[in-house]
């Protein structure tokens, strides 16, 4: 277990020490696979929980784990064809940071100890502001200092959140401990008005790193300079483990009997996270703006899943994966088309499916699969939470779901069909950045495996789902 | 000792409302750099018999060297080597910004003070101040527009933080305190780099330039 | 009896040498011999010995201001404790009658001002009302958590016996509204760093502006007014800062004089010290000392 989070530091501090900028590449793909294989071993052995309980997978964290593992995977083979093409920029802080994010986000994936899950993502948000600064001109300059200021604000908050929760847990019969498994063991024992209080902040402040309305300001800049490659590794990695720690918090909320109070929060949060980004999605003018936008508003179907609970928190978990593995192949078909073009302004953009063959079609197709089309398998999963919204007899919200869900897809259906079709401008036609192996396998991968998703769930994957949302009380 | 703690939370807090209504930045820094002086002294006045003597001075020392001197020191020289000394027209005025700094220290004093602690034996003013600090805290780095500004606003933040941690210094181990440090240290480091950077790019440490971002 | 009468006649007589200490202590400060102690006495005396010279656009208002302004202070020089046992009129709810009788006096020097239809004048008397609007909450919220933490409602109790107590159970809510009211003080008083009473610029003037059409005894009253408002606030800081009582009545008048010397000193370091604040800066202070206030009164009411 230890070695998820060993051997991308080492392999970390392999790539800040080695003087071969030829060699960091390889560098990352050997972390990648190492983690993967890593990552598939304990999925079929499942180990004992180590370090006095500190670290353990569960569900979830086994869940977060293998869609991390993928995606940074993925995006590894994918770095290969990108960073020799940016042979102008020094990738030594760039490979060296995204190995530390690796580890970073496996140790948040297996922290049991609110305490360290905190450390853990606090290292993401110093880990990431070095990689969006990779462009080094004075939008990425802008965006790294919003990061850090906003996401820095984020963090505080989660520390007072998780010192309230501390404090919850030192009052007579409470486990004065901060381990996930105590404090849900304790339950009713703790300071209930403290849960609360801690339960806002850290709510505050994990879903500032994650990304929810309102507290999404860093997203669109930091989406929007920041390489496409880590676009996909920071909306489906970073996001993801920031909405794990959101889920560990409602676990004790749930033990403590404050359930339906922080249940009522993330649904309000998710479903204002729709609808902000339902209307900052139409007549988007910035391609990976918008997709920031979207990721703004998948957040906020995740946490409107799980606040829902029953059916939703279960398809708020598949979405968890699902979501992840499109936006990847999103954001990396979108920095093809970035790449190509040479800008991403939408009024610019014409005819990416001419230029890049493979990238284009696979962007429109990743497009229909992030709004939701069948056979792809986010269908199933934003279905399946619509179904538990009908079944919780929450109409409501179900409502209001469905109409941002359209809103989004025609607004951002708008903007992508004039960027994927048409006749594309003169200078892009002989750009020198057309598709490669390496820059438009690894996004058609991940189409695959979605489409693949969406037409099979192998049954080892709905197990360990249904585990995760039963943590929730969902199942 | 009630009498000295009691005067030490009125300190911190009548420094973060200096903090919000000066628009002098390097009195700003030298307020923060006496609030983490104040905090350092905190540990010190709060310790009960059950607290160990030998964390207590730890902690103490931990504050005074990196609240105190250390992070100011840094921020300080950052200012120096820039032409920037004054806060320029903030998004809320000073006086209104120092208004809502009380209104906000009034509410948790109201609120948050009467709230039974988990923990017996604690200072009723101690989560009021943590509480009002963050929230100057909060306000500052809202409301200011030079990036000095902002990390003060941080500073402060981290201080409301610290303060509430004091609650937990007696069952908790130090490992928390001590990564609290560490990790402030390395965010306005962090921090300052970049503003070296944004120095060098734009000529100036206002984040107002900082703008073409927007929808 | 006899401290009472000792103490008005203290009143009557004592508030110019202040301002000679203040002047005194500054020069010294700044290395120079300064005025004797009693050059106030003596402008008082050569103003009153002049005639007075009137504009003709002014009306009764002019003429009757210095005279109701100065009434008002000596009545409210009635209501507060003066090192006596006790003030010489007291009853419940008595502060805030002392707070209207200063604003009364405010307001007449304001009207007469006006009077003149002179810009100048005009602009000193919107200075003048601006601040003192911010000043009057912080004096008020001051003396509501006196009330509250001597359980007193008029000065006498307010600033007596109740007070030692209260500065050992709630000694921080007093040290701030006790660092508050020496804000109103200087701010009420026409002090650095909020006014500077010997410049002679008028774009920068407040108090002194106002009174630039008055001449020979109308000058002489109130300036006279001033000193003993200067006088008034000095016993609200000084009894606030004395806390306890002492037992003999001697003693105690002693320890109030003395105060009262203390409080003029610092007063003159301060302005040896410090320059006048911008005006667009002087709301902040009064502000600040508001929010000082305000927040003793909450930790009192809370805590």
């Amino acid at each position: 277990m230890l070695l998820l989070v060993a051997a991308p530091l080492l392999l970390a501090a392999v790539a800040f020490a080695a003087p071969w900028s030829r060699l960091r590449p390889p560098v990352l793909l050997a972390g990648a696979l190492v983690h993967f294989g890593t990552v598939a071993w304990l999925w079929a052995a499942p180990p004992a929980p180590a370090f006095g309980g500190w670290l353990a997978i569960d569900a979830a964290g086994q869940l977060v784990l293998l869609l991390v593992s993928t995606l940074f995977l993925v995006c590894a083979v994918y770095a290969q064809g990108y960073l020799a093409r940016r042979r102008d920029r020094d990738n030594r802080a760039f490979v060296g940071g995204l190995l530390v994010l690796l580890a970073a986000i496996s140790a948040v994936a297996m922290a049991q100890h609110l305490g360290l899950l905190w450390v853990a993502i606090e290292i993401t948000t110093l880990a990431t502001a070095p990689l969006i600064y990779f462009n080094q001109n004075e939008l990425a300059l802008e965006a790294a200092w919003k990061y850090l200021v906003v996401c820095s604000v984020g963090i505080a908050m989660a520390l007072l959140g998780t010192f309230l929760l501390a404090l919850a847990s030192a009052g007579p019969g409470g486990p004065r401990s901060l381990l996930l498994a105590d404090l849900v063991a304790a339950g009713p024992g703790l300071a209930r008005p403290w849960v609360r209080f801690a339960y806002v902040f850290l709510l505050a402040g994990y879903g500032t790193k994650m990304g929810l309305a309102p507290f999404h300001a860093w997203k669109p800049d930091v989406y929007g300079e920041a390489p496409g490659l880590l676009g996909a590794l920071l909306s489906g990695g970073v996001t993801s483990v920031a909405f794990l720690g959101i889920i560990r918090v409602l676990q004790v909320c749930l033990a403590a009997g404050e359930g339906g109070f922080a249940r009522q929060a993330l649904v309000a949060l998710g479903l204002l996270s729709i609808g902000l980004a339902a209307v900052f999605l139409i007549r988007q003018r910035d391609l990976k703006r918008m997709l920031a936008y979207s990721s703004v508003e998948h957040m906020g179907i995740l946490v409107l899943g799980v606040g829902l609970g029953g059916a939703a928190a279960t398809g708020a978990f598949l979405h968890l994966l699902y979501n992840g593995l499109t936006k990847g192949a999103l954001f990396l078909t979108a920095g093809n088309i970035h790449r190509a073009f040479g800008t991403k302004d939408i009024d610019k953009l014409r005819g990416a499916a001419r230029v890049l063959p493979v990238s284009g079609p696979v962007f429109l197709a990743a497009f229909l699969a992030i709004t939701g089309s069948p056979p792809f398998a986010p269908f199933f999963s934003e279905f399946a939470i619509l179904d538990g919204a009908v079944q919780a007899g929450a109409w409501g919200p179900a409502a209001a779901y469905l109409v941002g869900l359209a809103v989004i897809f025609v607004g951002m259906g708008a903007t992508v069909l004039r960027v994927v079709q048409g006749v594309p401008p003169e200078e892009a036609r002989s750009t020198a950045m057309g598709d490669t192996l390496l820059t438009a396998g690894p996004p058609l991968a991940l189409l695959a495996a979605i489409l693949a998703l969406g037409l099979w769930v192998p049954a080892p994957l709905r197990t360990l789902v249904g585990a995760a949302a039963a943590l929730v009380g969902g199942g | 000792m009630t009498t000295w703690a009691d005067l030490l939370f009125l300190l911190v807090l009548v420094l973060d409302l200096f903090v919000l209504a000066s628009s002098r930045l390097r009195a700003g820094i030298r307020a923060v750099a006496a609030q983490g002086g104040l905090l350092a002294l905190l540990p010190v006045v709060l310790a009960g018999p059950a607290t160990e003597t030998r964390h207590v001075v730890a902690l103490a020392l931990g504050a005074l060297a990196v609240k105190g001197v250390g992070i100011p020191w840094l921020l300080a020289r950052a200012t120096r080597e820039s032409t920037v000394n004054r806060e320029v027209a903030p998004l809320v005025g000073f006086a209104p910004s120092m208004v809502l700094g009380a209104l906000g220290i009034v509410v948790a004093v109201w609120y948050a003070g009467p709230i039974p602690l988990p923990v017996p034996g604690k200072h009723p003013l101690l989560v009021p101040t943590a509480i009002g600090t963050a929230w100057t805290g909060l306000l500052l780095i809202v409301t200011r527009r030079k990036a000095v500004g902002q990390v003060l606003g941080f500073l402060v933040l981290e201080n409301g933080v610290f303060v509430l941690g004091l609650l937990l210094s007696d069952f908790m181990p130090a490992m928390v305190e001590v990564g609290v440090l560490l990790d402030l240290f390395a965010a306005v480091f962090v921090m300052g780099l970049v503003m070296f950077d944004i120095q060098r790019a734009f000529s100036s440490l206002d984040t107002e330039k900082l703008a073409s971002l927007k929808d | 009896m006899l401290f009472t009468a000792l103490q008005l006649a203290a009143f009557l007589v004592l508030p110019p040498l202040l301002l000679g200490v203040i002047g005194r202590v500054k020069s010294r400060v700044a290395g120079r011999e300064g005025p004797p102690l009693l050059q106030p006495w003596r402008d008082l005396l050569r103003l009153a010995g002049k005639g007075a010279v009137y504009s003709r656009t002014t009306t009764w208002v002019f003429r009757a201001g210095p005279v109701v302004g100065l009434a008002a202070i000596l009545a409210a020089g009635l209501l507060m404790p003066l090192g006596a046992p006790s003030a010489t009129v007291a009853f419940a709810g008595d502060f805030a009658l002392l707070a209207s009788l200063l604003g009364l006096a405010r307001f007449v020097t304001v009207v007469a001002a006006l009077d003149t239809g002179s810009s100048f004048e005009g602009m000193g008397a919107a200075r003048e009302v601006t601040f003192s609007a911010l000043a009057e909450p912080a004096l008020f919220l001051g003396l509501v958590s006196l009330a509250r933490s001597t359980g007193g409602l008029d000065l006498t109790h307010l600033l007596g016996d109740g007070l030692a107590v209260a500065w050992r159970s709630d000694a921080s809510s007093l040290l701030l509204v006790a660092l508050s009211i020496f804000v109103v003080a200087l701010a009420e008083n026409a002090r650095i760093p909020v006014d500077d009473p010997a410049t002679h610029l008028e774009l920068t003037m407040i108090h002194e502006v106002m009174v630039l059409d008055h001449s020979g005894p109308d000058l002489a009253l109130i300036q006279y007014g001033a000193a003993l408002k200067l006088y008034l606030f000095g016993a609200l800081v000084v009894k606030l800062a004395l806390g306890a009582r002492l037992a003999d009545p001697a003693a105690a008048f002693a320890a109030f004089l003395a105060g009262q010397l203390a409080f003029a000193a610092a007063i003159g370091l301060v302005e040896a010290t410090m320059a006048r604040l911008r005006l667009v800066r002087v709301p902040q202070l009064l502000i600040g000392a508001s929010v000082l206030s305000g927040f003793a009164l909450v930790l009192l009411l809370r805590t």
